[in-house]
């Protein structure tokens, strides 16, 4: 689903965030990317959702090589991922139901259709009660929750979260990775990074650490 | 909690129910900047009224010229002219000559001024009283004041004065219409100058409504961060800027037709004492359905211009960080 080969990205500063990194997400895995801040796991999600281009190396993601998506396709590639992110990125002039429906309304969706789906979405991750409010009256937990439906809602092979659980206590963490969990276990690849180790460890998945954009290490709990 | 099927993409939108979603998107978008405008009256109100005093003011001169082109127009057609007899035509010959000319279809009125009224008049109004009284004899001749009928055109005008002109007994026709003429030039200037005004003031709303747009894409600029970073194309995110300039246009110009109406309402009163005084029928001339249609029709133009190129020029810059 992802592959990364020998994937260096270099600023203008002359800093490296990553360093030939080589990388394989299969079709349906779950993956945690821990490390320190600054070890380059941002930078790899960035990579991923095209938001930034590489200095070297090929980045594909479910067969298509990023280099050859041109500008004007962007916006159509990032439409096959869900994305979600440590502060949400939710908008805060509109209810629950249409944060949720922006994806869908944004890919030409029929109202009608749209509004199957969000309730759906919302349904996943509990908050189908809430859809009438603004999210700003949400807790930080229940806001994560819109954008992770927000992301799942166009139904993605792929999901990248960048420290989704970061301003979330222990519990509310645990909660958003049962929901990542779920989604997995119907299919969906999902490329998480955190450093929440014990969390990542009670769940028993893949675990990569990066360091200094390099990969440090390969924790596999299975092995 | 029921879990779905996630592994199969969006499904492709169907064909038959593209161009309804398409209208859709452009209604929301459109209530939807319609209802961001109506959020802050004020500072939308003050920009559609700058809009609304710049189509105004154009659009007020250029129908200054038509009304005055249309008064001046009746005075070309009906302006009275003066036929100066032969010296050695008889008074009685002057006054029958006088009874033919009014009797023609074209001609309202003609007066016939005797050479000695014409000297009386002369002595009057000239100051050298005496010194008149020292000619041998009246230099002057008899004349004629023809008052052509309000049915001429300037063409069948040229054609009484010119047959007037060839009768045996007429020494020379006099048309004050020089004043006239100039006044048409100086009606033409002004015009000209309203056209090279009115494309300085169209790019005056240009820059307003760029401005203002530029201002509001500013304000949103992590909306549409995140609306670009799940997926969205320009043309997503400027429509409802778009929209935005379409409104303004749209308010701007009928604004501008609202101040036009004002000033024409305002101007009804002094016009009708005007024409009381001149005991004449000038009515002032309105806005025409086209002149109507341009005002509002400029706006909005003027607005998606101003709208388009700003947003055009912001949204390729504002990518998601």
């Amino acid at each position: 689903m992802i592959q990364l080969e020998n994937v260096t990205k270099r600023y203008p500063g002359g800093q490296e965030a990553l360093s030939g990194l080589d990388l394989v997400v299969d079709k349906g895995e779950m993956v945690f990317v821990t490390g320190h801040s600054g070890a380059g796991k941002s930078t790899l999600l960035r990579l991923i959702a095209l938001i930034e281009r590489p200095t070297s190396g090929q980045v594909i993601v479910d067969q298509q090589n990023t280099r050859r998506v041109k500008r004007r396709k962007i916006p159509a590639y990032r439409r096959q991922i869900g994305m979600v992110f440590q502060d949400h990125k939710l908008l805060y002039d509109r209810r629950v139901f249409d944060n949720v429906a922006l994806p869908l309304i944004i890919a030409g969706v029929s109202r009608r259709d749209a509004g199957r789906r969000v309730r759906a979405a919302l349904d996943q991750v509990g908050l189908l009660h809430k859809e009438k409010q603004n999210p700003e009256t949400l807790s930080a937990g229940e806001q994560q929750r819109v954008g992770i439906a927000r992301a799942i809602v166009t139904r993605p092979k792929l999901l990248i979260a960048d420290e989704p659980t970061g301003n979330l206590d222990p519990d509310l963490s645990l909660e958003v990775m049962r929901i990542f969990r779920r989604f997995n276990e119907v299919g969906v690849t999902l490329l998480i990074a955190s450093h929440d180790i014990s969390l990542i460890d009670r769940l028993g998945c893949r675990r990569i650490e990066l360091e200094d954009g390099r990969l440090q290490q390969e924790a596999d709990p299975w092995l | 909690m029921a879990v779905t099927r996630h592994a199969d993409a969006v499904a492709p939108v169907r064909s038959s129910g593209v161009l309804s979603i398409w209208w859709m998107s452009h209604a929301s978008n459109a209530v939807g900047a319609l209802g961001r405008l109506a959020r802050q009256p004020f500072s939308s109100l003050m920009i559609i009224l700058v809009i609304a005093v710049t189509l105004a003011l154009p659009a007020a001169i250029n129908l200054l010229v038509k009304n005055a082109r249309a008064v001046s127009g009746s005075w070309d057609n009906a302006l009275d002219f003066a036929v100066f007899l032969k010296q050695d035509t008889t008074i009685e010959e002057a006054r029958s000559l006088g009874f033919l000319i009014g009797q023609r279809a074209d001609v309202e009125t003609v007066q016939f001024i005797s050479a000695d009224e014409a000297l009386v008049e002369f002595k009057r109004q000239s100051g050298f009283g005496e010194a008149l009284d020292q000619l041998p004899e009246n230099p002057l001749p008899h004349t004629l004041v023809v008052r052509p009928g309000p049915g001429n055109t300037s063409a069948s005008l040229v054609l009484l004065q010119e047959e007037i002109g060839n009768l045996p007994e007429t020494d020379h026709v006099q048309v004050d219409t020089e004043w006239v003429q100039r006044f048409h030039a100086i009606l033409d200037i002004v015009r000209q100058a309203i056209a090279i005004g009115a494309v300085l003031l169209a790019i005056a709303i240009v820059v307003i409504i760029g401005n203002t747009i530029r201002l509001d894409i500013e304000n949103r600029r992590d909306e549409i961060e995140v609306t670009k970073l799940i997926g969205a194309t320009n043309a997503f995110v400027r429509r409802p800027f778009l929209w935005a300039g379409f409104w303004y246009g749209l308010f701007g110009g009928l604004m501008a037709l609202a101040l036009v109406y004002y000033g024409l309402y305002m101007l009804s009163g002094p016009v009708a004492r005007l024409a009381g005084l001149y005991q004449s029928n000038i009515a002032v001339a309105s806005l025409d359905l086209v002149e109507t249609g341009a005002i509002v029709g400029t706006g909005i133009f003027l607005g998606l211009v101003g709208s388009w190129v700003t947003a055009a020029r912001h949204m390729r810059r504002i990518e998601p960080k």
